[in-house]
Protein backbone atom coordinates (compact mmCIF):
# COMPACT_ATOMS: atom_id res chain seq x y z
CA UNK A 1 0.00 0.00 0.00
CA UNK A 2 1.53 3.29 -1.03
CA UNK A 3 -1.39 5.53 -0.13
CA UNK A 4 -0.67 7.78 2.83
CA UNK A 5 -2.48 6.69 5.95
CA UNK A 6 -3.73 10.15 6.84
CA UNK A 7 -6.22 10.33 3.99
CA UNK A 8 -6.92 6.72 3.26
CA UNK A 9 -10.56 5.89 3.83
CA UNK A 10 -11.18 2.96 6.14
CA UNK A 11 -14.64 2.57 4.68
CA UNK A 12 -16.07 3.96 1.49
CA UNK A 13 -19.57 3.18 0.40
CA UNK A 14 -21.41 4.41 -2.65
CA UNK A 15 -24.93 3.69 -3.76
CA UNK A 16 -25.45 0.98 -1.15
CA UNK A 17 -28.88 -0.61 -1.33
CA UNK A 18 -30.53 -3.39 0.59
CA UNK A 19 -34.05 -4.73 0.70
CA UNK A 20 -35.61 -7.63 2.55
CA UNK A 21 -38.35 -8.86 0.23
CA UNK A 22 -40.37 -5.80 -0.73
CA UNK A 23 -39.09 -3.76 2.16
CA UNK A 24 -36.35 -1.33 1.18
CA UNK A 25 -34.10 -0.87 4.18
CA UNK A 26 -31.14 0.98 2.68
CA UNK A 27 -31.84 3.13 -0.34
CA UNK A 28 -28.66 4.52 -1.84
CA UNK A 29 -26.15 5.20 0.93
CA UNK A 30 -22.90 7.07 0.26
CA UNK A 31 -20.36 7.57 2.99
CA UNK A 32 -16.66 7.73 3.68
CA UNK A 33 -15.00 7.00 6.99
CA UNK A 34 -11.44 8.29 7.32
CA UNK A 35 -8.88 6.10 8.98
CA UNK A 36 -8.30 6.76 12.65
CA UNK A 37 -11.60 8.56 13.21
CA UNK A 38 -14.88 7.74 14.91
CA UNK A 39 -17.87 7.71 12.62
CA UNK A 40 -21.24 7.53 14.28
CA UNK A 41 -24.43 6.40 12.62
CA UNK A 42 -27.58 7.67 14.28
CA UNK A 43 -31.13 6.82 13.47
CA UNK A 44 -34.46 5.82 14.97
CA UNK A 45 -35.34 2.19 15.64
CA UNK A 46 -35.60 0.27 12.42
CA UNK A 47 -33.69 2.88 10.41
CA UNK A 48 -31.27 0.23 9.16
CA UNK A 49 -28.23 0.81 11.36
CA UNK A 50 -27.74 -2.84 12.25
CA UNK A 51 -28.35 -3.84 8.66
CA UNK A 52 -25.62 -1.43 7.63
CA UNK A 53 -23.17 -2.86 10.17
CA UNK A 54 -24.05 -6.41 9.12
CA UNK A 55 -23.40 -5.57 5.48
CA UNK A 56 -20.11 -3.76 6.14
CA UNK A 57 -18.91 -6.61 8.35
CA UNK A 58 -19.62 -9.23 5.63
CA UNK A 59 -22.51 -10.89 7.47
CA UNK A 60 -25.17 -10.00 4.93
CA UNK A 61 -24.64 -9.40 1.22
CA UNK A 62 -25.44 -5.91 -0.05
CA UNK A 63 -28.27 -5.54 -2.55
CA UNK A 64 -26.29 -3.11 -4.69
CA UNK A 65 -23.63 -0.44 -4.69
CA UNK A 66 -19.90 -0.61 -4.23
CA UNK A 67 -18.21 -0.94 -0.89
CA UNK A 68 -14.57 -0.92 0.14
CA UNK A 69 -13.65 -1.79 3.69
CA UNK A 70 -10.07 -1.61 4.99
CA UNK A 71 -8.80 -1.25 1.47
CA UNK A 72 -10.58 -4.31 0.07
CA UNK A 73 -13.60 -4.75 -2.12
CA UNK A 74 -16.23 -6.21 0.17
CA UNK A 75 -17.87 -8.35 -2.50
CA UNK A 76 -14.65 -9.71 -4.00
CA UNK A 77 -12.43 -10.19 -0.96
CA UNK A 78 -14.64 -10.76 2.05
CA UNK A 79 -11.94 -12.78 3.81
CA UNK A 80 -9.41 -9.96 3.54
CA UNK A 81 -12.02 -7.63 5.04
CA UNK A 82 -12.72 -10.10 7.84
CA UNK A 83 -9.04 -10.29 8.66
CA UNK A 84 -8.94 -6.52 9.16
CA UNK A 85 -12.09 -5.85 11.15
CA UNK A 86 -13.53 -6.51 14.59
CA UNK A 87 -17.26 -6.54 15.24
CA UNK A 88 -19.27 -6.14 18.41
CA UNK A 89 -22.85 -6.50 17.31
CA UNK A 90 -26.02 -5.19 18.86
CA UNK A 91 -26.76 -8.60 20.35
CA UNK A 92 -24.38 -10.49 22.56
CA UNK A 93 -21.91 -12.66 20.65
CA UNK A 94 -20.27 -14.60 23.46
CA UNK A 95 -20.34 -18.34 24.04
CA UNK A 96 -22.57 -18.75 27.06
CA UNK A 97 -21.33 -22.22 27.97
CA UNK A 98 -17.72 -21.05 28.15
CA UNK A 99 -16.16 -18.90 30.85
CA UNK A 100 -14.98 -15.38 30.03
CA UNK A 101 -11.41 -16.58 29.89
CA UNK A 102 -12.29 -19.52 27.65
CA UNK A 103 -14.16 -17.17 25.34
CA UNK A 104 -11.05 -15.01 25.06
CA UNK A 105 -8.88 -18.10 24.57
CA UNK A 106 -11.19 -19.22 21.77
CA UNK A 107 -10.62 -15.89 20.03
CA UNK A 108 -6.86 -16.08 20.61
CA UNK A 109 -6.79 -19.56 19.05
CA UNK A 110 -8.89 -18.48 16.08
CA UNK A 111 -6.51 -15.56 15.53
CA UNK A 112 -3.67 -18.07 15.65
CA UNK A 113 -1.86 -16.28 18.44
CA UNK A 114 0.74 -18.56 19.94
CA UNK A 115 0.27 -19.98 23.42
CA UNK A 116 2.46 -17.34 25.07
CA UNK A 117 1.14 -14.36 23.12
CA UNK A 118 -2.40 -15.59 23.59
CA UNK A 119 -2.01 -15.87 27.35
CA UNK A 120 -0.47 -12.44 27.64
CA UNK A 121 -3.21 -10.86 25.54
CA UNK A 122 -5.95 -12.54 27.55
CA UNK A 123 -4.44 -11.41 30.84
CA UNK A 124 -4.21 -7.85 29.51
CA UNK A 125 -7.83 -7.82 28.39
CA UNK A 126 -9.15 -9.38 31.61
CA UNK A 127 -7.36 -6.59 33.45
CA UNK A 128 -8.38 -3.79 31.10
CA UNK A 129 -12.04 -4.79 31.05
CA UNK A 130 -12.14 -5.38 34.76
CA UNK A 131 -13.41 -8.95 34.42
CA UNK A 132 -11.42 -10.12 37.43
CA UNK A 133 -12.66 -13.22 39.23
CA UNK A 134 -15.69 -13.43 36.96
CA UNK A 135 -13.41 -14.38 34.07
CA UNK A 136 -13.46 -17.91 35.47
CA UNK A 137 -17.27 -18.10 35.54
CA UNK A 138 -19.46 -19.16 32.60
CA UNK A 139 -20.66 -16.18 30.55
CA UNK A 140 -24.26 -17.30 31.11
CA UNK A 141 -24.13 -15.88 34.65
CA UNK A 142 -22.71 -12.48 33.61
CA UNK A 143 -24.68 -9.27 34.09
CA UNK A 144 -25.60 -7.32 30.97
CA UNK A 145 -22.78 -4.84 31.45
CA UNK A 146 -20.17 -7.50 32.05
CA UNK A 147 -21.34 -9.47 29.03
CA UNK A 148 -20.98 -6.31 26.94
CA UNK A 149 -17.43 -5.83 28.19
CA UNK A 150 -16.53 -9.43 27.46
CA UNK A 151 -18.05 -9.01 24.01
CA UNK A 152 -15.81 -6.04 23.23
CA UNK A 153 -12.79 -7.70 24.82
CA UNK A 154 -13.29 -10.66 22.47
CA UNK A 155 -13.39 -8.28 19.53
CA UNK A 156 -10.08 -6.76 20.61
CA UNK A 157 -8.15 -10.03 20.91
CA UNK A 158 -7.14 -9.83 17.25
CA UNK A 159 -6.15 -6.15 17.55
CA UNK A 160 -8.30 -5.05 14.61
CA UNK A 161 -7.61 -1.66 13.01
CA UNK A 162 -11.27 -1.11 12.18
CA UNK A 163 -13.99 -1.85 14.69
CA UNK A 164 -17.75 -1.89 14.29
CA UNK A 165 -19.70 -1.21 17.45
CA UNK A 166 -23.46 -1.57 17.16
CA UNK A 167 -25.02 0.21 20.12
CA UNK A 168 -22.16 -0.65 22.48
CA UNK A 169 -23.60 1.07 25.54
CA UNK A 170 -27.28 0.22 25.27
CA UNK A 171 -28.42 -1.11 28.62
CA UNK A 172 -25.32 -0.02 30.51
CA UNK A 173 -25.48 2.05 33.70
CA UNK A 174 -23.86 5.50 33.61
CA UNK A 175 -20.63 4.30 35.19
CA UNK A 176 -20.23 1.42 32.74
CA UNK A 177 -21.14 3.71 29.88
CA UNK A 178 -18.39 6.14 30.81
CA UNK A 179 -15.97 3.25 31.24
CA UNK A 180 -16.90 2.06 27.75
CA UNK A 181 -16.35 5.57 26.38
CA UNK A 182 -12.91 5.61 27.96
CA UNK A 183 -12.07 2.33 26.30
CA UNK A 184 -13.26 3.62 22.94
CA UNK A 185 -11.21 6.80 23.36
CA UNK A 186 -8.20 4.65 24.19
CA UNK A 187 -8.69 2.70 20.97
CA UNK A 188 -8.94 5.89 18.96
CA UNK A 189 -5.76 7.17 20.57
CA UNK A 190 -4.06 4.04 19.26
CA UNK A 191 -5.21 4.96 15.76
CA UNK A 192 -8.09 2.49 15.48
CA UNK A 193 -11.01 3.47 13.24
CA UNK A 194 -14.43 3.10 14.82
CA UNK A 195 -17.80 2.77 13.16
CA UNK A 196 -20.32 3.31 15.92
CA UNK A 197 -24.08 3.18 15.94
CA UNK A 198 -25.97 4.52 18.88
CA UNK A 199 -29.33 5.64 20.20
CA UNK A 200 -27.68 8.07 22.57
CA UNK A 201 -27.03 11.39 20.98
CA UNK A 202 -24.74 12.52 23.77
CA UNK A 203 -22.64 9.45 23.05
CA UNK A 204 -22.18 10.49 19.44
CA UNK A 205 -21.50 14.04 20.62
CA UNK A 206 -18.83 12.75 23.03
CA UNK A 207 -17.10 10.31 20.75
CA UNK A 208 -17.70 10.98 17.09
CA UNK A 209 -15.62 12.97 14.65
CA UNK A 210 -18.40 12.71 12.13
CA UNK A 211 -22.04 11.84 12.49
CA UNK A 212 -24.54 10.65 9.92
CA UNK A 213 -28.24 10.47 10.59
CA UNK A 214 -29.99 7.59 8.88
CA UNK A 215 -33.72 7.68 8.29
CA UNK A 216 -35.99 5.77 5.94
CA UNK A 217 -33.02 4.16 4.26
CA UNK A 218 -31.20 7.38 3.44
CA UNK A 219 -28.60 9.52 5.11
CA UNK A 220 -30.52 12.68 5.83
CA UNK A 221 -27.64 14.72 7.21
CA UNK A 222 -23.95 14.23 7.78
CA UNK A 223 -21.18 16.30 9.33
CA UNK A 224 -19.21 17.03 12.49
CA UNK A 225 -21.29 17.35 15.67
CA UNK A 226 -20.83 21.14 15.58
CA UNK A 227 -21.81 21.41 11.93
CA UNK A 228 -24.96 19.45 12.63
CA UNK A 229 -25.90 21.58 15.61
CA UNK A 230 -25.37 24.75 13.62
CA UNK A 231 -27.74 23.56 10.95
CA UNK A 232 -30.82 23.53 13.12
CA UNK A 233 -32.80 26.41 14.63
CA UNK A 234 -31.34 27.91 17.81
CA UNK A 235 -32.32 27.15 21.36
CA UNK A 236 -35.34 28.24 23.34
CA UNK A 237 -36.70 28.92 26.77
CA UNK A 238 -39.44 26.58 27.81
CA UNK A 239 -42.03 28.03 30.18
CA UNK A 240 -44.67 25.94 31.88
CA UNK A 241 -47.82 27.44 33.37
CA UNK A 242 -50.28 26.29 36.01
CA UNK A 243 -53.46 26.90 33.98
CA UNK A 244 -54.63 27.66 30.42
CA UNK A 245 -55.52 31.31 31.26
CA UNK A 246 -51.98 32.09 32.32
CA UNK A 247 -50.71 30.24 29.28
CA UNK A 248 -52.80 32.26 26.85
CA UNK A 249 -52.11 35.59 28.52
CA UNK A 250 -48.41 34.83 28.32
CA UNK A 251 -48.74 33.82 24.70
CA UNK A 252 -50.23 37.25 23.93
CA UNK A 253 -47.43 38.98 25.82
CA UNK A 254 -44.68 36.98 24.18
CA UNK A 255 -45.69 37.21 20.56
CA UNK A 256 -42.96 35.01 19.09
CA UNK A 257 -43.69 32.09 21.37
CA UNK A 258 -44.85 28.70 20.22
CA UNK A 259 -47.76 27.40 22.26
CA UNK A 260 -48.55 23.86 23.39
CA UNK A 261 -52.04 23.70 24.95
CA UNK A 262 -51.78 20.13 26.19
CA UNK A 263 -48.50 20.54 28.04
CA UNK A 264 -49.37 24.13 29.12
CA UNK A 265 -45.99 25.25 27.80
CA UNK A 266 -44.62 28.09 25.76
CA UNK A 267 -41.46 27.82 23.75
CA UNK A 268 -39.68 31.16 23.34
CA UNK A 269 -36.77 31.34 20.89
CA UNK A 270 -33.57 32.28 22.71
CA UNK A 271 -29.88 31.60 22.41
CA UNK A 272 -29.69 31.19 26.17
CA UNK A 273 -28.00 34.48 27.14
CA UNK A 274 -28.97 36.14 30.40
CA UNK A 275 -30.18 39.41 28.89
CA UNK A 276 -32.86 37.85 26.68
CA UNK A 277 -33.90 35.60 29.54
CA UNK A 278 -34.31 38.59 31.85
CA UNK A 279 -36.32 40.42 29.20
CA UNK A 280 -38.77 37.54 28.90
CA UNK A 281 -39.18 37.31 32.69
CA UNK A 282 -39.64 41.07 33.01
CA UNK A 283 -42.43 41.09 30.49
CA UNK A 284 -44.18 38.22 32.27
CA UNK A 285 -43.77 40.06 35.59
CA UNK A 286 -45.23 43.23 34.11
CA UNK A 287 -48.26 41.30 32.98
CA UNK A 288 -48.38 39.60 36.42
CA UNK A 289 -48.27 36.09 35.05
CA UNK A 290 -47.12 33.25 37.28
CA UNK A 291 -44.66 30.84 35.68
CA UNK A 292 -44.65 27.33 37.09
CA UNK A 293 -41.32 26.18 35.73
CA UNK A 294 -38.67 27.33 33.37
CA UNK A 295 -35.99 25.48 31.51
CA UNK A 296 -33.38 26.66 29.05
CA UNK A 297 -32.79 24.53 26.05
CA UNK A 298 -29.62 24.93 23.99
CA UNK A 299 -29.52 23.06 20.70
CA UNK A 300 -28.07 19.59 21.01
CA UNK A 301 -28.04 16.49 18.91
CA UNK A 302 -31.53 15.59 20.09
CA UNK A 303 -32.73 18.58 18.09
CA UNK A 304 -30.70 17.44 15.11
CA UNK A 305 -32.19 14.01 15.44
CA UNK A 306 -35.74 15.23 15.61
CA UNK A 307 -35.25 17.91 13.01
CA UNK A 308 -33.92 15.48 10.46
CA UNK A 309 -35.70 12.22 11.12
CA UNK A 310 -39.14 13.64 10.37
CA UNK A 311 -40.55 13.08 13.82
CA UNK A 312 -43.62 15.26 14.51
CA UNK A 313 -43.01 18.50 16.41
CA UNK A 314 -45.12 17.41 19.40
CA UNK A 315 -42.78 14.55 20.07
CA UNK A 316 -39.85 16.92 19.82
CA UNK A 317 -41.45 19.25 22.34
CA UNK A 318 -42.19 16.42 24.73
CA UNK A 319 -38.61 15.30 24.55
CA UNK A 320 -37.33 18.84 24.99
CA UNK A 321 -39.23 18.98 28.29
CA UNK A 322 -37.60 15.85 29.64
CA UNK A 323 -34.36 16.89 28.02
CA UNK A 324 -34.34 20.03 30.16
CA UNK A 325 -34.52 17.95 33.32
CA UNK A 326 -31.57 15.72 32.59
CA UNK B 1 1.02 -21.52 7.51
CA UNK B 2 -0.93 -22.63 4.48
CA UNK B 3 -4.67 -22.26 4.33
CA UNK B 4 -5.07 -26.01 4.76
CA UNK B 5 -3.05 -25.82 7.96
CA UNK B 6 -5.31 -22.98 9.15
CA UNK B 7 -8.38 -25.03 8.34
CA UNK B 8 -7.01 -27.86 10.47
CA UNK B 9 -6.04 -25.60 13.40
CA UNK B 10 -9.42 -23.85 13.30
CA UNK B 11 -11.22 -27.18 13.23
CA UNK B 12 -9.16 -28.34 16.20
CA UNK B 13 -10.06 -25.13 18.05
CA UNK B 14 -13.75 -25.64 17.31
CA UNK B 15 -13.44 -29.26 18.42
CA UNK B 16 -12.04 -28.10 21.77
CA UNK B 17 -14.94 -25.69 22.08
CA UNK B 18 -17.32 -28.58 21.41
CA UNK B 19 -15.62 -30.71 24.07
CA UNK B 20 -16.22 -27.94 26.59
CA UNK B 21 -19.86 -27.78 25.56
CA UNK B 22 -20.23 -31.53 26.03
CA UNK B 23 -18.58 -31.19 29.42
CA UNK B 24 -20.79 -28.24 30.48
CA UNK B 25 -23.98 -29.89 29.29
CA UNK B 26 -23.56 -33.47 30.54
CA UNK B 27 -27.27 -34.31 30.71
CA UNK B 28 -27.49 -34.59 26.92
CA UNK B 29 -24.57 -37.02 26.77
CA UNK B 30 -26.06 -38.93 29.69
CA UNK B 31 -29.32 -39.34 27.82
CA UNK B 32 -27.54 -40.43 24.64
CA UNK B 33 -25.54 -43.05 26.54
CA UNK B 34 -28.53 -44.22 28.57
CA UNK B 35 -30.99 -44.78 25.74
CA UNK B 36 -29.25 -47.69 23.98
CA UNK B 37 -28.32 -49.29 27.30
CA UNK B 38 -31.94 -49.22 28.44
CA UNK B 39 -32.97 -50.70 25.10
CA UNK B 40 -30.35 -53.43 25.45
CA UNK B 41 -31.61 -54.44 28.88
CA UNK B 42 -35.24 -54.25 27.76
CA UNK B 43 -34.77 -56.36 24.66
CA UNK B 44 -32.53 -58.91 26.31
CA UNK B 45 -34.37 -59.41 29.59
CA UNK B 46 -37.96 -58.75 28.55
CA UNK B 47 -38.18 -59.91 24.93
CA UNK B 48 -34.90 -61.85 24.72
CA UNK B 49 -36.12 -65.38 25.37
CA UNK B 50 -38.99 -65.16 22.87
CA UNK B 51 -37.05 -63.30 20.19
CA UNK B 52 -34.12 -65.69 20.61
CA UNK B 53 -36.40 -68.62 19.84
CA UNK B 54 -37.38 -67.01 16.55
CA UNK B 55 -33.84 -66.58 15.23
CA UNK B 56 -32.93 -68.51 12.09
CA UNK B 57 -31.99 -72.11 12.82
CA UNK B 58 -34.52 -72.10 15.68
CA UNK B 59 -34.05 -73.06 19.28
CA UNK B 60 -32.11 -69.93 20.20
CA UNK B 61 -32.52 -68.41 23.64
CA UNK B 62 -31.74 -65.22 25.52
CA UNK B 63 -27.97 -65.61 25.18
CA UNK B 64 -28.25 -66.16 21.42
CA UNK B 65 -30.38 -63.03 21.16
CA UNK B 66 -27.80 -60.83 22.95
CA UNK B 67 -25.34 -61.70 20.23
CA UNK B 68 -27.91 -61.01 17.53
CA UNK B 69 -28.98 -57.69 19.06
CA UNK B 70 -25.72 -55.90 19.82
CA UNK B 71 -24.54 -54.99 16.26
CA UNK B 72 -27.90 -53.34 15.49
CA UNK B 73 -27.92 -51.59 18.86
CA UNK B 74 -24.48 -50.13 18.17
CA UNK B 75 -26.00 -48.44 15.14
CA UNK B 76 -29.01 -47.42 17.17
CA UNK B 77 -26.57 -45.71 19.56
CA UNK B 78 -25.09 -43.85 16.62
CA UNK B 79 -28.49 -42.62 15.42
CA UNK B 80 -29.39 -41.60 18.96
CA UNK B 81 -26.18 -39.59 19.15
CA UNK B 82 -27.05 -38.09 15.78
CA UNK B 83 -30.21 -36.70 17.30
CA UNK B 84 -28.06 -35.07 19.98
CA UNK B 85 -25.89 -33.61 17.24
CA UNK B 86 -28.85 -32.04 15.47
CA UNK B 87 -30.04 -30.55 18.76
CA UNK B 88 -26.67 -29.07 19.69
CA UNK B 89 -26.12 -27.75 16.16
CA UNK B 90 -29.52 -26.03 16.18
CA UNK B 91 -28.88 -24.68 19.66
CA UNK B 92 -25.54 -23.31 18.58
CA UNK B 93 -27.11 -21.53 15.62
CA UNK B 94 -29.29 -19.54 18.02
CA UNK B 95 -26.15 -18.27 19.77
CA UNK B 96 -24.80 -14.88 18.83
CA UNK B 97 -21.27 -16.20 18.72
CA UNK B 98 -21.92 -17.86 15.36
CA UNK B 99 -22.29 -14.36 13.89
CA UNK B 100 -18.98 -13.44 15.44
CA UNK B 101 -17.31 -16.43 13.80
CA UNK B 102 -18.74 -15.31 10.48
CA UNK B 103 -17.07 -11.90 10.75
CA UNK B 104 -13.69 -13.53 11.38
CA UNK B 105 -11.23 -14.78 8.82
CA UNK B 106 -11.61 -18.42 9.77
CA UNK B 107 -12.49 -21.44 7.73
CA UNK B 108 -16.27 -21.48 7.75
CA UNK B 109 -16.58 -25.22 7.70
CA UNK B 110 -14.53 -25.37 10.90
CA UNK B 111 -17.62 -24.60 12.99
CA UNK B 112 -19.29 -27.63 11.43
CA UNK B 113 -16.19 -29.79 11.63
CA UNK B 114 -15.96 -28.99 15.34
CA UNK B 115 -19.50 -30.25 15.81
CA UNK B 116 -18.85 -33.37 13.78
CA UNK B 117 -15.68 -34.27 15.68
CA UNK B 118 -17.34 -33.59 19.03
CA UNK B 119 -20.31 -35.73 18.06
CA UNK B 120 -18.14 -38.56 16.82
CA UNK B 121 -16.44 -38.62 20.19
CA UNK B 122 -19.83 -38.66 21.89
CA UNK B 123 -20.95 -41.48 19.61
CA UNK B 124 -17.82 -43.48 20.38
CA UNK B 125 -18.49 -42.99 24.08
CA UNK B 126 -22.08 -44.23 23.72
CA UNK B 127 -20.89 -47.30 21.81
CA UNK B 128 -18.12 -48.07 24.29
CA UNK B 129 -20.51 -47.96 27.25
CA UNK B 130 -23.03 -50.07 25.35
CA UNK B 131 -20.38 -52.64 24.46
CA UNK B 132 -19.18 -52.76 28.06
CA UNK B 133 -22.69 -53.46 29.38
CA UNK B 134 -23.34 -55.94 26.57
CA UNK B 135 -20.16 -57.88 27.37
CA UNK B 136 -21.14 -57.91 31.03
CA UNK B 137 -24.54 -59.46 30.30
CA UNK B 138 -23.34 -62.15 27.95
CA UNK B 139 -22.41 -60.71 24.57
CA UNK B 140 -19.80 -63.13 23.22
CA UNK B 141 -18.20 -61.85 20.02
CA UNK B 142 -15.82 -64.14 18.15
CA UNK B 143 -13.90 -61.39 16.37
CA UNK B 144 -10.12 -61.41 15.94
CA UNK B 145 -8.29 -58.12 16.68
CA UNK B 146 -8.26 -57.39 12.95
CA UNK B 147 -12.01 -57.95 12.75
CA UNK B 148 -12.53 -55.68 15.76
CA UNK B 149 -10.53 -53.02 13.96
CA UNK B 150 -12.58 -53.45 10.81
CA UNK B 151 -15.79 -53.28 12.87
CA UNK B 152 -14.58 -50.07 14.48
CA UNK B 153 -13.89 -48.70 11.00
CA UNK B 154 -17.39 -49.56 9.81
CA UNK B 155 -18.89 -47.96 12.92
CA UNK B 156 -16.77 -44.88 12.37
CA UNK B 157 -17.89 -44.61 8.74
CA UNK B 158 -21.53 -45.00 9.73
CA UNK B 159 -21.15 -42.54 12.61
CA UNK B 160 -19.47 -40.04 10.29
CA UNK B 161 -22.29 -40.25 7.75
CA UNK B 162 -25.00 -39.98 10.42
CA UNK B 163 -23.25 -37.06 12.09
CA UNK B 164 -22.92 -34.99 8.92
CA UNK B 165 -26.52 -35.79 8.09
CA UNK B 166 -27.68 -34.64 11.50
CA UNK B 167 -25.54 -31.49 11.35
CA UNK B 168 -27.39 -30.65 8.13
CA UNK B 169 -30.74 -31.49 9.77
CA UNK B 170 -29.86 -29.27 12.71
CA UNK B 171 -28.94 -26.42 10.38
CA UNK B 172 -32.19 -26.49 8.42
CA UNK B 173 -34.30 -26.56 11.59
CA UNK B 174 -35.86 -23.26 12.55
CA UNK B 175 -35.99 -24.18 16.21
CA UNK B 176 -34.36 -26.53 18.66
CA UNK B 177 -37.64 -28.50 18.91
CA UNK B 178 -37.70 -29.13 15.19
CA UNK B 179 -34.10 -30.22 15.39
CA UNK B 180 -34.94 -32.80 18.03
CA UNK B 181 -37.87 -34.14 15.99
CA UNK B 182 -36.51 -34.32 12.44
CA UNK B 183 -33.83 -36.98 13.12
CA UNK B 184 -36.49 -39.20 14.72
CA UNK B 185 -36.65 -41.33 11.55
CA UNK B 186 -32.98 -42.20 12.09
CA UNK B 187 -33.89 -43.81 15.39
CA UNK B 188 -36.66 -45.85 13.75
CA UNK B 189 -34.50 -47.15 10.93
CA UNK B 190 -32.58 -49.78 12.96
CA UNK B 191 -35.98 -51.27 13.90
CA UNK B 192 -37.11 -51.31 10.27
CA UNK B 193 -34.07 -53.33 9.28
CA UNK B 194 -32.23 -56.37 10.48
CA UNK B 195 -31.20 -54.74 13.76
CA UNK B 196 -33.69 -56.38 16.12
CA UNK B 197 -35.20 -59.31 14.20
CA UNK B 198 -34.31 -60.99 10.88
CA UNK B 199 -36.03 -59.26 7.97
CA UNK B 200 -37.49 -62.48 6.53
CA UNK B 201 -40.07 -62.53 9.33
CA UNK B 202 -41.54 -59.23 8.05
CA UNK B 203 -44.46 -58.69 5.62
CA UNK B 204 -43.32 -58.33 1.98
CA UNK B 205 -43.42 -54.54 1.57
CA UNK B 206 -41.70 -53.89 4.87
CA UNK B 207 -39.20 -56.61 4.18
CA UNK B 208 -38.37 -55.10 0.82
CA UNK B 209 -37.77 -51.74 2.50
CA UNK B 210 -35.78 -53.35 5.32
CA UNK B 211 -33.49 -55.22 2.95
CA UNK B 212 -32.61 -52.17 0.92
CA UNK B 213 -32.28 -49.42 3.52
CA UNK B 214 -28.69 -48.57 4.52
CA UNK B 215 -28.88 -49.70 8.15
CA UNK B 216 -29.35 -53.34 7.13
CA UNK B 217 -26.10 -53.89 5.21
CA UNK B 218 -24.15 -52.05 7.90
CA UNK B 219 -25.75 -54.22 10.61
CA UNK B 220 -25.00 -57.36 8.60
CA UNK B 221 -21.38 -56.31 8.08
CA UNK B 222 -20.93 -55.71 11.80
CA UNK B 223 -22.59 -59.00 12.64
CA UNK B 224 -20.27 -60.76 10.23
CA UNK B 225 -17.17 -59.12 11.65
CA UNK B 226 -18.08 -59.56 15.31
CA UNK B 227 -19.83 -62.93 15.22
CA UNK B 228 -18.61 -64.62 12.08
CA UNK B 229 -21.91 -64.72 10.14
CA UNK B 230 -21.79 -64.25 6.35
CA UNK B 231 -21.02 -60.75 5.09
CA UNK B 232 -21.26 -61.14 1.32
CA UNK B 233 -21.77 -57.88 -0.54
CA UNK B 234 -22.89 -56.07 2.61
CA UNK B 235 -19.49 -54.56 3.33
CA UNK B 236 -19.20 -52.87 -0.03
CA UNK B 237 -22.81 -51.72 -0.03
CA UNK B 238 -22.34 -50.31 3.47
CA UNK B 239 -19.24 -48.35 2.60
CA UNK B 240 -20.91 -47.00 -0.53
CA UNK B 241 -23.93 -45.84 1.47
CA UNK B 242 -21.70 -44.22 4.08
CA UNK B 243 -19.61 -42.43 1.47
CA UNK B 244 -22.63 -41.14 -0.46
CA UNK B 245 -24.53 -40.02 2.63
CA UNK B 246 -21.43 -38.34 4.08
CA UNK B 247 -20.65 -36.44 0.91
CA UNK B 248 -24.20 -35.30 0.21
CA UNK B 249 -24.77 -34.33 3.83
CA UNK B 250 -21.50 -32.43 3.96
CA UNK B 251 -22.45 -30.39 0.90
CA UNK B 252 -25.97 -29.90 2.21
CA UNK B 253 -24.67 -28.76 5.61
CA UNK B 254 -22.23 -26.30 4.11
CA UNK B 255 -24.93 -24.82 1.95
CA UNK B 256 -27.38 -24.61 4.84
CA UNK B 257 -24.75 -22.89 6.97
CA UNK B 258 -24.11 -20.30 4.25
CA UNK B 259 -27.83 -19.75 3.82
CA UNK B 260 -28.38 -19.11 7.49
CA UNK B 261 -25.51 -16.65 7.28
CA UNK B 262 -27.38 -14.46 4.85
CA UNK B 263 -30.48 -14.15 6.99
N1 LIG C 1 -33.45 -10.48 8.02
C1 LIG C 1 -34.41 -9.55 7.87
N2 LIG C 1 -35.54 -9.86 7.21
C2 LIG C 1 -36.51 -8.94 7.05
N3 LIG C 1 -36.45 -7.68 7.51
C3 LIG C 1 -35.36 -7.31 8.17
C4 LIG C 1 -34.27 -8.22 8.39
N4 LIG C 1 -33.31 -7.59 9.08
C5 LIG C 1 -33.76 -6.33 9.29
N5 LIG C 1 -34.99 -6.17 8.74
C6 LIG C 1 -35.78 -4.93 8.74
O1 LIG C 1 -34.94 -3.89 8.33
C7 LIG C 1 -35.24 -2.71 9.06
C8 LIG C 1 -33.97 -2.16 9.67
O2 LIG C 1 -33.54 -3.02 10.71
P1 LIG C 1 -32.24 -2.73 11.54
O3 LIG C 1 -32.10 -3.83 12.52
O4 LIG C 1 -31.11 -2.51 10.62
O5 LIG C 1 -32.59 -1.38 12.28
P2 LIG C 1 -31.78 -0.59 13.38
O6 LIG C 1 -31.58 0.78 12.84
O7 LIG C 1 -30.58 -1.34 13.79
O8 LIG C 1 -32.81 -0.54 14.56
P3 LIG C 1 -32.58 -0.56 16.15
O9 LIG C 1 -32.22 0.83 16.53
O10 LIG C 1 -33.92 -0.94 16.67
O11 LIG C 1 -31.52 -1.56 16.44
C9 LIG C 1 -36.30 -3.07 10.08
O12 LIG C 1 -37.54 -2.64 9.59
C10 LIG C 1 -36.23 -4.56 10.13
O13 LIG C 1 -37.49 -5.09 10.40
MG1 LIG D 1 -29.90 -2.17 15.50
Amino acid sequence: MTVTTATRPAISVSGLRKSFGDKVVLDGIDLVVTEGTVFSLLGPNGAGKTTMVRILSTLVPAGGGSIRVAGHDLAKEPDAVRAAIGVTGQFSAVDNLLTGEENLKLMADLHHLGRVDGRRRIAQLVERFDLGEMARKPASVYSGGMRRRLDLAMTLVGEPRLIFLDEPTTGLDPRSRHAMWQIIRGLVADGVTIFLTTQYLDEADQLADRIAVLDHGRIVVEGTPDELKSRIPGGHILLRFGDPTALHTAARVLAAAQIDDDALTLQVPSDGDVRSLRAVLDRLDDAQIEVDRLSIHTPDLDDVFFAFTGTPVTAATADATTGGNR
Amino acid sequence: MTSLAYTLTDSATMFRRQLRHIQRYPSLTGMLIGMPVVLLLLFVYVFGETLGAGLPGGGGDRSAYVNYLVPGLLLFAASGAAQGTAISMAMDMTEGIIDRFRTMAISRASVLTGHVLGSLLQTALCMAVLLGVALAIGFRPTATPLEWLAAAGVLLAAGFALTWLSVALGLISDSVETASNTPMFLILLPFLGSGFVPTDTMPTVLRWFADYQPFTPVTETLRGLLLGSGIGASALISLAWCAVISLLSYLWAKRAFRRRAAR
